[in-house]
């Protein structure tokens, strides 16, 4: 199909081929059906728990009649919230405070009283067997009033909406405001043009392929829990748990096996962690939970959805003199671990997207709905300012007539370091030569000609262009603790968690560069408080950025620890030692490697050598990257086929390019599957979940995905020892609004100026029919 | 109780089972062949797909005691004399897996794709045949050059389906 077009070649990224793509570690044991993930843990001795969970929105809990399922031989505890009243609430780590503090209702591991949710836990069942606690659960009886729901933002904060929550009048948890109103005001009364919009960014599931797991237990004799769990942030779940609990962190351990993805959603401390512990200890024996996917969908953490209005002042030659944002951001009927930030702090520094803009103003709404609480998840934040800045750019390019790549390059922000209205210092970035790049991977010159033979065809074309700026970090410390034994192999203990990123590929990289060791040396010790004393976890882009930075730095303290030793070795004074190399050299003296000085010092002190790197309080990074995506539409249909996607991105230094272009892979099959299919629907009326299987929830398919072409270019930072900018979370920040300027592209000539996501073809063809002006169809919702 | 006999990776099994045991529960937990994963539970993601007489199928939708006779390879089955299947080797060499959940699904769907198709695979068939396999980490990019690349290595291999 592309085959005409020269630059193709060109574009498609080199990495599996660069000398750097290191294959991975961890694949031969995943390859071989050998994976550990904590489903495939046999405890024999283990009980297994169900959740009863609310089938309404929004209901008093008149009773509860257990007793049938309490009867049932093999079933050894039901648990409603009467029973579990010495657990403590499970807190919130990012109580964001702004114009007033955020409102934090009570989240109690069940139930109390009232569900806020379809899939809220009302009672927690623990048998001998899975079958038995599901038998069990199905004998419940619980009484329900009905009570009136809201699970729509547009409504959510209107004072007749439904109340959730007694202490939050009108839904609203946090009024988050930010910028100088003053001056944006100014901007917008002396622009020459302003342009409007209203965005909905949909509500999406992260549906990490393998489902959440628990296995609790407690060491009566040590007075200690233990929980395993299928995580990706073991510090911070270990914390809120001791709060939830009443305990000190140091009396639980937190670990995970082999994680079978997370996306963001692993990092929340689920009430059912609570509560395999709570009835471990009760019961004396390890108590397991596994989540069935419609368990996930119904009260896992969800993500986005939020409703919008932003409007853009430019000046006469295009210009932009202000950014005015408004937000209703939906928080569900609970405040999530870290659910606040993701329409607050994490787009902040986002907002305005890679473009200079004087003046910016920002005011959220966060309210409670009744749905599943909502979380990070990919990019949290970030995808939604992202995508609010280029739409508005794009809608400007178009009643201007400007050509939005010309547009855009108007308005880079070009000298640096540049300082954000909000205060966000980007470092780095050559954002106008990346669009030049990507047009010329793209053909944009031939496009032209490519969209006549798609009309001849009687299909509709479209050429989308967007932009993105990430701000990468997440916690701003990280630690890494590196043991050196005497036959040369290295533990790295790290508080980054892979799940799935390959980091015991990727950080033996890192070291085995720093130490001159062989890359096959290095051994990862991540998400286990019982063996990692601190950590940030999974998150933001981090692990590259914080934790390589961590790496470098106690790798270079291993490099001290090491150089009494080399001295002795050596017969030289430790200041006259130079390591380079992966060796300790003195002039005149000779030289020594590193796995000598370790035997030598395993010889002598019976210890392997020890380091510690701490990377504190760093900046956040900027990955970025202009994309291009083309399609086709089916005007009688409204389907749409993504027939191309290029990208030049910027990731900084890259450690293994294969690696970092299979995060940026993925992160585009969220992202577009977020701007044409995936979209966690509840029913307006009655808030039931819609889309609560994969059978019902539009997952991206191999078939609904193009090939992608990559390049990614290395413009390093200096805000981390490796120059790295972080891979893992751009994808999705780009690709939402790079799809639907494509779709808008191609329904233009039909008079189609807005669509919001997921651009189904349901909702393409009443755009076409409501654009046609035809009376027979109905506006979609 | 219900009494079964099969044939899995090549080794006779014989167990007395609930009847209403699924194949997958079977291979997890009275085999504790864990390589075969349950990602959902309404049949859509692929995690446990393994062979059944040389044919793919969910193992998750499939009961235990309809196998009896059979012979069923799983991942763990693949794999001869420690050397990796040429198609668990492409996955490999093309990055085709992260988390590894789906991995195992996939790998068995795609020897089976080869086994109907052939060993010279368009992408466009590779991504269609896909259909009952669901990943949310490699967006699919690897996994179908990992395909194509593990269909041309298994022409002239000893094949699969005679390996069981």
């Amino acid at each position: 199909m592309h085959s005409k077009i020269p630059d193709r070649a060109a574009a498609v990224s080199a990495a599996p081929m660069d000398p750097r793509s290191l294959r991975r570690f961890e694949d031969e044991r995943f390859l071989m059906g050998q994976g550990r993930y904590l489903d495939d843990e046999a405890v024999p001795e283990a009980l297994h728990a169900t959740v009863l969970r609310s089938p309404h929105a929004h209901a008093t809990i008149m009773s509860i009649d257990a007793q049938a399922a309490r009867n049932l031989p093999g079933v050894k505890a039901v648990y409603t919230a009467a029973d579990i009243a010495d657990l403590g609430s499970l807190p919130c780590s990012l109580a964001v405070s702004n114009q007033a503090p955020l409102i934090v209702p009570p989240r109690p591991a069940l139930a109390e009283g009232r569900v806020r949710h379809v899939g809220d836990l009302v009672a927690f069942i623990v048998a001998e067997t899975a079958e038995l606690a599901r038998e069990a659960c199905d004998l419940i009886v619980v009484d329900y009033d009905i009570l009136p729901s809201v699970t729509e933002l547009a409504t959510a904060n209107e004072p007749e909406a439904p109340e959730i929550w007694p202490q939050a009048p009108a839904n609203l948890a946090l009024r988050y405001r930010l910028g100088d109103e003053a001056a944006v005001a100014a901007a917008i009364e002396r622009a020459a043009h302003v342009v409007n919009c209203r965005l909905i960014n949909n509500r999406i599931v992260a549906a990490a392929l393998e489902p959440r797991v628990a296995i609790g237990s407690f060491d009566e004799a040590i007075s200690r829990y233990r929980l395993l769990l299928s995580g990706a942030s073991v510090h911070d779940i270990r914390r809120e748990l001791a709060t939830a609990l009443r305990v000190a962190p140091e009396r639980i351990d937190v670990a995970c096996p082999d994680v079978g993805g997370g996306f963001g959603m692993k990092n929340v401390t689920y009430p059912e962690y609570a509560l395999v512990l709570v009835a471990a200890k009760r019961l004396g024996r390890p108590v397991r939970w596994l989540a069935e996917r419609i368990e996930d969908f119904s009260s896992g953490a969800h993500a986005r959805d939020n409703l919008t209005k932003g409007r853009l002042a430019l000046g006469a030659k295009g210009r932009f003199l202000a950014l005015q944002v408004e937000t209703i951001a939906n928080l569900g009927a609970y405040v999530s671990s870290l659910g606040p930030g993701s329409a607050t702090t994490a787009p902040t520094p986002a907002m305005g997207g890679l473009y200079d803009i004087p003046a910016m103003t920002m005011d959220v709404r966060c309210v409670f709905t009744n749905t599943a609480p909502i979380d990070a998840y990919r990019g949290a934040g970030k995808p939604e300012a992202n995508y609010l800045i280029e739409r508005l750019i794009d809608e400007a390019a178009h009643q201007l007539r400007i050509d939005p790549a010309v547009l855009r390059k108007r308005n880079f922000i070009r000298k640096f370091p540049y300082r954000k209205p909000f205060g966000a210092v980007v470092d780095c970035g050559s954002f106008a030569a990346n669009l030049d790049r990507v047009l010329v991977a793209a053909d944009r010159p031939g496009f032209r000609h490519r969209r006549a033979q798609s009309r001849q065809r009687g299909l509709l074309r479209g050429f989308g262009i967007g932009c993105f700026i990430e701000t990468a970090r997440g916690n701003p410390n990280e630690d890494a603790w590196l043991t050196l034994r005497r036959d040369g192999s290295v533990d790295m203990a790290i508080g980054t968690q892979s799940n799935g990123q390959g980091h015991e590929t990727s950080f033996a990289q890192v070291l085995a560069v720093q130490l001159g060791l062989p890359v096959e040396s290095f051994r990862l010790v991540q998400g286990d408080t019982g063996r990692v004393p601190s950590g940030g976890g999974h998150g933001g882009a981090r692990s590259l950025h914080m934790g390589g930075g961590a790496l470098v730095l106690a790798a270079r303290a291993l490099i001290e620890a090491g150089r009494l030793t080399a001295a002795q070795l050596l017969q030289a004074t430790p200041e006259a030692v130079l390591f380079r190399d992966g060796r300790y050299e003195a002039p005149g003296s000779g030289e020594v490697d590193l796995a000598m000085v370790a035997r030598h010092h395993a010889e002598t002190t019976g210890q392997p050598l020890l380091s510690h790197g701490s990377h504190h309080n760093a900046p956040i990074t900027f990955p970025n990257g202009a994309q291009v995506a083309e399609v086709e539409v089916d005007p009688e249909t409204g389907a749409v086929a993504l027939l191309r996607y290029v990208a030049v991105d910027d990731y900084g230094t890259l450690v293994n390019p294969m690696l970092a272009a299979g995060q940026i892979h993925g992160g585009l099959a969220q992202g577009i599957g977020q701007a044409l299919m995936e979209e966690a629907r509840y029913d307006p009326d009655g808030g039931q979940l819609l889309s609560a299987t994969f059978m019902d929830y539009a997952m991206p398919r191999a078939i609904d995905l193009p090939d992608f072409e990559l390049s990614l270019m290395e413009l390093p930072t200096k805000e981390n020892p490796l120059g790295v900018k972080g891979a893992g979370q751009a994808g999705c920040i780009g690709a939402p609004q790079t799809v639907v300027h494509a779709i808008l592209d191609a329904l233009r000539p039909l008079g189609v100026t807005h669509i919001d996501m997921p651009a189904t073809p349901a909702r393409i063809w009443h755009a076409i029919r409501n654009a046609r002006g035809s009376s027979a169809a109905g506006r979609p919702r | 109780m219900t009494t079964v006999n099969l044939t899995v990776n090549g080794k006779p099994v014989a167990a007395k089972i609930d009847p209403r045991t699924l194949l997958v529960q079977f291979l997890r937990e009275n085999l504790r062949l864990t390589g075969t994963h349950v990602g959902c539970d309404t049949s859509q993601c692929g995690a446990c797909v393994v062979h059944v007489d040389g044919h793919a199928i969910k193992a998750c939708t499939t009961l235990a005691a309809s196998c009896d006779g059979a012979s069923v390879t799983t991942i763990e089955g693949l794999a001869h004399n420690g050397e990796l299947h040429p198609m668990q080797e492409a996955f490999r060499e093309h990055h085709g897996l992260q988390c590894g959940f789906c991995t195992p699904g996939m790998i068995m769907t795609a020897v089976d794709l080869v086994q109907r198709k052939g060993n010279h695979l368009e992408e466009h068939t590779i991504r269609e045949e896909l259909d009952g396999n669901i990943c949310r980490c490699t967006g699919y990019h690897n996994i179908v050059k990992a395909i194509a690349a593990g269909a041309e290595a298994m022409a002239g291999q000893v094949s699969a389906q005679a390996a069981e």
